[in-house]
């Protein structure tokens, strides 16, 4: 069910600070996009505007649209906790619930939302942990707390919850900032699996895992300290990283940048 | 060795290294006198209490009757009889008092940390649970005292020392809860929201549990702190020798009272009975610090 993401020029401020400006970009389904860019331009706080969690730091604001197939999240009658539940979110730091075990880890959201079939939640437990790449080495611990596993194999619990209540797309926001290079390498593969299904939107700082698994990428760049973010330009990745229509975006690529 | 330069161990250039200084030697000394000193000061009275406390109280609550026994029917001077009343009166004036002020304390410290932000009503808030904390425990006896029996015209009771005592307990309850709730990292309630689960069951299935274990040893301590409450009680309860089960009407006894009260009687069963009293009232107080700790042990996050 995945679908498509239109963003129409997206304007972002926390408080009074303009964090990012004028963003407008088309993020096609079972598509992964990647967003790349220097530190603070940025990235983040557009990434988490997709699904409305840009408005729950305090005194965060929003102008302009995104449409998911074509509906505005943003429009007035929309709830936001609907929108997180259609597009879902991993973030930089693996966050599993502390007190729950495995197994209610992945199915939080859907426990959480009323579903109560224990042998439904079990099956989803199971498909979502596969999905992730994470079944094999949890199988027999399913009990046993989230908070036990290793760094990576945490990662991929928190991506089978997110992808156990089944979203249209998918946000990752640096989600291989904190592990090795195998965990690493594990997840993009996942990536690379789930983008069968889903639409993904990738924040990295990693221009080869950008490279690997994104199909689009999006350079984002900060003019000066105190100055909201901007897109410079978005293209196919393959074009960004070996022919970029900016020379900023080629900087930053090769390397030649602050 | 015919020569210097090939022996590693002797150095050219003066060392790098120096010995520790004798004036950080000197200071290390003192402060480390006065580290032990304020350890000896603090522990000598602690343990003399608890010396003095256990080898007058100790035989008293050995014998059964005093678990099981009131005072009633007994004159100052008989020994015998127990305390039964007193430990019923304190136990349900602590329970109640942890009925009303749990629920209301906890739900304040939702409000402060999870929806409060910086909002004039969440600053008033916190103003006046610091101001509540600050108060002693005489004057809400005595606010009780006006405004339930001169005011409302209620008797003296048990319940009346149960809410003096929700004044106390409440600011406690919302100060351990507030901390432990700002512990909780905002990441989580951020990974809750992402999954499409609403705000009031993020806070309700994802942060309490989280910090429950923190909340909850707050509370026994809170709860062991106002069952030594004396002045709540000498001014809102009469003391009564027998056994009272009525919350709301009649004297009942409390272990602070019964103590205050047997200290007027100078007979050897008055003694027994004032020490007796006193370490059966430490003794349940430990018990909940102890039960506090297990509950925190149980109830914190595992990772294995
Ligand atoms: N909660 C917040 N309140 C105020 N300002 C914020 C907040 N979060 C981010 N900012 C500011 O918004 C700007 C963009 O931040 P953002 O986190 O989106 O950057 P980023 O591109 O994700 O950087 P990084 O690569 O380091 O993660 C920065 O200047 C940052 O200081
Ligand atoms: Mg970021």
């Amino acid at each position: 069910m995945a679908k498509r993401l239109d963003i129409k020029d997206l304007n972002l401020f926390y408080g009074k600070f303009h964090a990012v400006e004028n963003v407008s970009l088309a993020v096609p389904p079972k598509n992964v996009t990647a967003f790349i860019g220097p530190s603070g331009c940025g990235k983040s706080t557009v990434l988490r505007s997709l699904n409305r969690m840009h408005e729950v730091a305090p005194g965060a604001r929003v102008e302009g649209k995104v449409l998911l197939d074509g509906e505005d999240i943003y429009a007035s009658t929309v709830d936001p906790v609907e929108v997180r539940r259609t597009i879902g979110m991993v973030f930089q730091r693996p966050n599993p619930f502390p007190t729950m075990s495995i197994r209610d880890n992945v199915v939080a959201g859907l426990r959480l939302a009323g579903v109560k079939d224990k042998k439904k939640l079990d099956e989803v437990a199971e498909r979502s942990l596969r999905g992730a790449n994470l079944w094999n080495e949890v199988k027999d611990r399913l009990d046993k707390p989230g908070g036990g596993l290793s760094g990576g194999q945490q990662q991929r619990l928190c991506i089978a919850r997110a992808i156990a209540v089944q979203p249209d797309v998918l946000l990752m926001d640096e989600p291989c900032s904190a592990l090795d290079p195998i965990s690493t390498l594990a997840i993009e593969d996942l990536i690379t699996e789930l983008k069968k299904e889903y639409t993904i939107v990738i924040v990295t700082h990693n221009m080869q895992q950008a490279a690997r698994v994104s199909d689009q990428t999006a350079f984002f760049n900060l003019l000066g300290v105190g100055q909201p973010g901007q897109l410079i330009e978005v293209d196919d990745t393959e074009k960004i990283f070996s022919n970029p229509g900016q020379k900023a975006t080629e900087d930053y690529i090769s390397g030649r940048f602050g | 060795m015919s020569t210097n330069l090939a022996d590693p161990t002797r150095l050219a250039t003066p060392p790098t290294f120096q010995a520790v200084s004798l004036s950080r030697r000197i200071k290390n000394g003192f402060a480390t006198a006065l580290v032990w000193g304020a350890f000896l000061i603090a522990i000598i009275p602690l343990v003399w209490v608890l010396y003095t406390v256990v080898q007058r109280g100790f035989p008293v609550i050995l014998d059964g009757d005093w678990w099981q026994k009131s005072l009633s029917g007994l004159l100052a001077r008989q020994q015998g009889g127990g305390a039964y009343h007193a430990i019923y009166g304190t136990l349900v004036q602590g329970l109640v008092c942890g009925v009303i002020s749990v629920p209301i304390g906890i739900m304040i410290a939702i409000y402060l940390v999870e929806y409060g932000g910086r909002s004039k009503l969440a600053k008033a808030t916190t103003f006046m649970v610091d101001i509540l904390t600050g108060v002693p425990s005489i004057v809400a006896a005595l606010f009780i005292y006006t405004v339930w029996i001169t005011y409302a015209g209620m008797g003296r009771s048990a319940f009346a020392v149960s809410i003096a005592l929700v004044l106390l307990m409440v600011p406690v309850v919302v100060r351990t809860t507030e901390e432990m709730l700002k512990i909780v990292p905002d990441e989580l309630r951020e990974a809750s929201y992402a999954l499409g689960i609403p705000k009031w069951k993020t806070i309700v299935k994802i942060v309490i549990p989280t910090a429950l274990s923190g909340i909850l040893t707050g509370i026994m301590l809170a709860l062991a702190r106002v069952m030594g409450e004396t002045a709540p009680v000498l001014v809102l309860a009469a003391y009564a020798p027998f056994i009272n089960y009525n919350l709301f009407s009649g004297p009942m006894a409390s272990l602070p009272l019964m103590m205050v009260n047997e200290r007027n009687n100078p007979t050897q069963a008055g003694f027994e009975r004032l020490w007796g009293a006193a370490i059966t009232l430490v003794l349940i107080i430990t018990l909940f610090n102890l039960l506090a700790t297990v509950i925190s042990r149980v109830l914190a996050p595992k990772t294995k």
